[in-house]
């Protein structure tokens, strides 16, 4: 398909301004570009064909089932989108919060922040949340931060965060980023923690364990009670990993089970759209003794009016204002429409799904570890490989049965991994479609169907040569 | 389904969570029909004001948002997907992030972009961990010029790094010279200098630029820049409160493998049909751990993509056109506000683009809060962000306001520091 600067022609235009009706005051030459930018000269209508072509390019929930393990692809409610488009949050300016003579002028978006922090609170178990983190990562180094800060505090000189082999690549690197040397632990042979290799990890030298429960071998850990002991008692700080908390929402709370700290993803849990890689958010929320230390402002609420207050010992900001407000808005209303019961649901659906997938898979498809999963299920492509079928080629010839493939060669513990998360918005019909896609292929595999390394072919192109990319580098169109 | 799986009930899933660490109670309200709910958010929004003439700035602005970007950006194509990890099925994002990455070297004047970052304040923390990997030196020195949020982000982010944050604009021995242009108090420079002094003693120049000004000012390609960065919601995002915004990050060819974030390049497939992917992905948590060049995994794709759908409406003409209006704009009230006789003083002496500062003859939260009562956001109170006196007022226009609005508010404002 053409690049949209193929399509410009002099002169074209989409939109017109009305006339200046003020006196023209030219801005002094020196200081001005001495070209106009090289944007493309387009139609409104060249545009709006050109990006609807581009987004039939495309599979998103909306179209086909995305069971791509670790990221909880569950349908979006259309409500949320309306909610966040309402013009009284949608146009809203982040300084009308900056002084209080302002403060009367966003009384109610105060109000959002507060209920929604409030009730993510009340949700994981811990004290206080705060919404400033953009993403999931970003909620991550956050609470790494905090971490940091109450260590320093104390006077702890700690410089270790110690993270399981299994778990997301953000965690090391959000530790590495905000300043701390990286420990990681192997899983035991059942996917879970190896806890002899934990213990004797854990010294006076380490801040905080960063771990996923459930972990990313879909298993929830076995050990977490024993592990959240010895944490604390090396005065250390238990860290939850909120990716794959769709499993356990309304099941168990990390506030109970020893977490300390954590962040929410609100694009995985809480039915916000992930829009092709972002914009998600990563609130963080803290138990009682982190909570001087969140980032400010905090919105506090004074008998019926809301207003802001900087906790006494905030490490600062992570974002200039409340995160992605929009994004926390529809997670609200998300929320606040499912309650108690809905979001009780969530998990028992997710946790259903995965496991119905895992036995219908089972015997054609080798799981990576025994017994029942939780919201997700792993399994390996090892003994596909051995017949010269890899993870890759069944990913990719998932996409020419219309869905979207698992996480493929994630977690990196598992060889040949394919790791399916189905969630809980989708129906039987749908998952036994994708479990016939799935045994059709390794019925394939087994008559040794070479069209497989050729697949896909129903998409608007084939394997793309990722070597070529990296070696030409060609990342813009100059 | 618990046939197939071999299970009498639900519950049985849950064993694994031991006794006694099983959710007992919690106070989360019963759910709400939708109807309820959209009832509930447009209370919580109709206590808001949005509807005021606003002279509000300060990094964030008013600016026109054409319907085709929010038509577009919500095809559920685009915003029900997530990050192109199978390119095959996801050639419409990988090719808006190129698209995006050109058009935001084509603005800058710079070689390479990324895919986007969280926002602008965060964008100069990456920047500057980018310069002291490119450089081995460990201090940051910071411009007077930057937005004060920013640079609290980054004191926030690089509180346990070995890394020395100074103020000032003197390079040597630093690994970078981060600078706002236009500043944030309003003012325009030609940084070209800068960037020479930066380059003498080997260190870097970031330029932290506004996109809109850039249909007008001097690049920071064309001024010596290294690596600029910048807020990007002034290229079609709402204010939304504070975000989704978008971080905009680029930079010499020469430092592309230094770059955090995702990169997506051209190719093709076995039929030699062209087609887009993530490249360089070595440099990325999910490859690299703890040795990754940032943690950034989700970024603000869609908001890029609205950014590169808004610059592809405004156009070559378009938005150097947006970019003269708010100036021209801004220069009348300015001359209305400075006007002989007036008690208001202008505080910048050289040019500004849209935004300027003022001294007020009192204190400025006051008049602004006077202000809201006749239907005005009549800007920044500077102290409160600790830019300024407690008399200092931030004003910013758009292309959106028109010459009645600046009458009314230069009338308005006089009156308020009159009476």
């Amino acid at each position: 398909m053409q690049l949209i600067f193929e399509a410009s022609r002099s002169g074209r235009r989409a939109i017109a301004l009305d006339a200046l009706d003020v006196p023209e005051s030219p801005f002094p030459k020196a200081l001005c570009r001495a070209e106009a930018p090289a944007l493309p000269e387009l139609s409104e209508l060249d545009v709006v064909r050109h990006f609807t072509r581009l987004s039939q390019r495309n599979f998103g929930v909306d179209g086909n089932f995305y069971p791509l393990g670790s990221c909880t692809m569950k349908y979006n409610p259309k409500m949320t989108e309306s909610a966040a488009a309402e013009r009284g949050l949608r146009d809203l300016h982040p300084h009308l919060s900056t002084i209080p003579v302002y403060e009367p002028c966003c009384q109610g978006a105060l109000a959002l922040v507060y209920d929604l922090e409030r009730l993510l609170a009340e949700i994981s178990g811990m004290r206080a949340v705060s919404l400033q983190p953009i993403a999931g990562a970003h909620g991550e180094l956050t609470g790494v931060l905090l971490i940091a800060a109450y260590h320093r505090d104390k006077g702890n000189a700690k410089d270790t965060i110690i993270v399981p082999d299994s778990a997301h690549g953000t965690n090391p690197a959000s530790a590495a980023i905000a300043g701390f040397k990286v420990i990681q632990v192997p899983s035991d042979k059942d996917g879970t923690i190896h806890f002899d290799a934990f213990r004797s990890v854990l010294n006076d030298k380490v801040a905080g364990v960063m771990l996923t429960c459930p972990n990313t071998h879909g298993l929830f850990e076995r050990d977490i009670r024993r592990i959240a002991d010895l944490t604390h008692e090396a005065d250390a700080l238990l860290y939850y990993d909120g990716a794959n908390f769709n499993a356990v929402v309304g099941q168990c709370r990390p506030g109970d089970l020893g977490f300390d700290v954590m962040h929410f993803n609100l694009h995985k849990t809480f039915g916000t759209p992930h829009g092709m890689g972002g914009p998600g958010s990563g609130p963080v929320g803290v138990r009682d003794r982190l909570a001087p230390y969140l980032p400010g402002p905090r919105v506090v609420r004074r008998t019926d009016i809301f207003t802001l207050e900087t906790p006494p010992k905030s490490i600062g900001k992570s974002s200039a204002f409340f995160g992605n407000f929009l994004i926390a808005v529809r997670a609200y209303a998300y929320i606040r429409r499912l309650g108690d019961q809905g979001l009780k649901e969530v998990s028992a659906h997710a946790v259903l799904h995965a496991n119905y997938i895992l036995a219908r898979l089972r015997g054609a498809f080798t799981p990576a570890f025994e017994g029942r999963c939780m919201h997700e299920c792993v399994l390996t492509a090892a003994p596909q490989a051995e017949k010269g079928f890899k993870a890759l080629d069944i990913a990719k010839a998932l996409l020419d049965y219309g869905f979207h493939a698992p996480t493929i060669y994630f977690p990196l513990t598992v060889k040949e991994s394919i790791m399916i998360e189905p969630t809980e918005t989708e129906s039987k019909e749908t998952l036994d479609a994708f479990c016939d896609a799935m045994l059709e292929i390794a019925a394939r595999i087994d008559k040794n169907d070479a069209s497989l390394h050729e697949a896909p072919v129903n998409t608007p192109v084939g394997r793309l040569d990722e070597v070529h990319a990296a070696r030409t580098l060609d990342c813009a169109c100059l | 389904m618990l046939a197939a799986i071999g299970v009498e009930s639900l519950e049985t899933l849950f064993d694994p969570i031991p006794e006694g660490l099983r959710l007992r109670s919690w106070d989360v309200p019963p759910g709400l029909s939708e109807m309820a709910v959209c009832d509930l958010i447009h209370r919580l929004a109709s206590r808001n004001v949005t509807s005021h003439a606003s002279f509000l700035g300060g990094g964030y602005y008013d600016h026109f948002i054409p319907a085709a970007v929010d038509a577009l950006s919500s095809r559920s194509e685009f915003y029900t997907a997530y990050t192109p990890y199978q390119p095959e099925c996801a050639q419409g994002s990988l090719q808006s992030i190129y698209e995006y990455q050109s058009v935001i070297c084509r603005l800058t004047g710079l070689e390479c972009a990324n895919a986007s970052l969280y926002d602008g304040g965060t964008a100069v923390f990456e920047a500057a961990t980018m310069s002291i990997r490119l450089t081995n030196r460990n201090r940051v020195v910071c411009h007077p010029s930057l937005n004060p949020i920013y640079r609290q982000i980054l004191d926030t982010h690089a509180a346990h790094l070995p890394i020395e944050i100074v103020d000032g604009d003197e390079p040597q021995d630093a690994a970078c010279v981060i600078v706002q242009n236009p500043a944030f108090l309003g003012d325009v420079a030609d940084l070209t200098t800068l960037a020479e002094r930066c380059h003498a003693a080997g260190a870097l120049l970031v330029v932290s630029f506004y996109p809109i000004s850039l249909g007008l000012l001097k690049t920071p390609g064309e001024m010596g820049a290294d690596i600029a960065v910048a807020e990007g919601q002034s290229l079609g995002l709402p204010l939304g409160f504070g975000g989704p915004y978008l971080g905009i990050m680029a930079a010499r060819r020469r430092h592309i493998r230094k770059m955090p974030g995702r990169i997506a390049a051209a190719t093709h497939d076995g039929q030699g049909r062209k087609g887009y992917v993530l490249t360089l992905q070595a440099r990325e948590q999910h490859i690299r751990r703890e040795k990754a060049m940032s943690n950034i995994c989700s970024n603000e794709a869609l908001c890029a993509l609205r950014a590169l759908i808004y610059l592809c409406l405004m156009g070559k003409e378009g938005l150097g056109e947006v970019a003269a209006h708010c100036h021209s704009k801004a220069e009348y009230l300015k001359s209305r506000l400075g006007r002989s006789g007036s008690r208001i003083r202008i505080l910048n002496e050289g040019p500004t683009f849209n935004e300027f500062a003022v001294q007020l003859p009192r204190d400025a939260s006051y008049v602004a809060d006077h202000m809201l009562g006749r239907g005005f956001l009549a800007g920044l109170p500077l102290s409160a962000v600790g830019a300024g006196g407690p008399n200092d007022l931030l004003i910013a226009v758009t292309e959106k306001r028109t010459r009645d609005d600046l009458d009314d508010f230069a009338a308005a404002l006089e009156a308020e520091t009159c009476s």
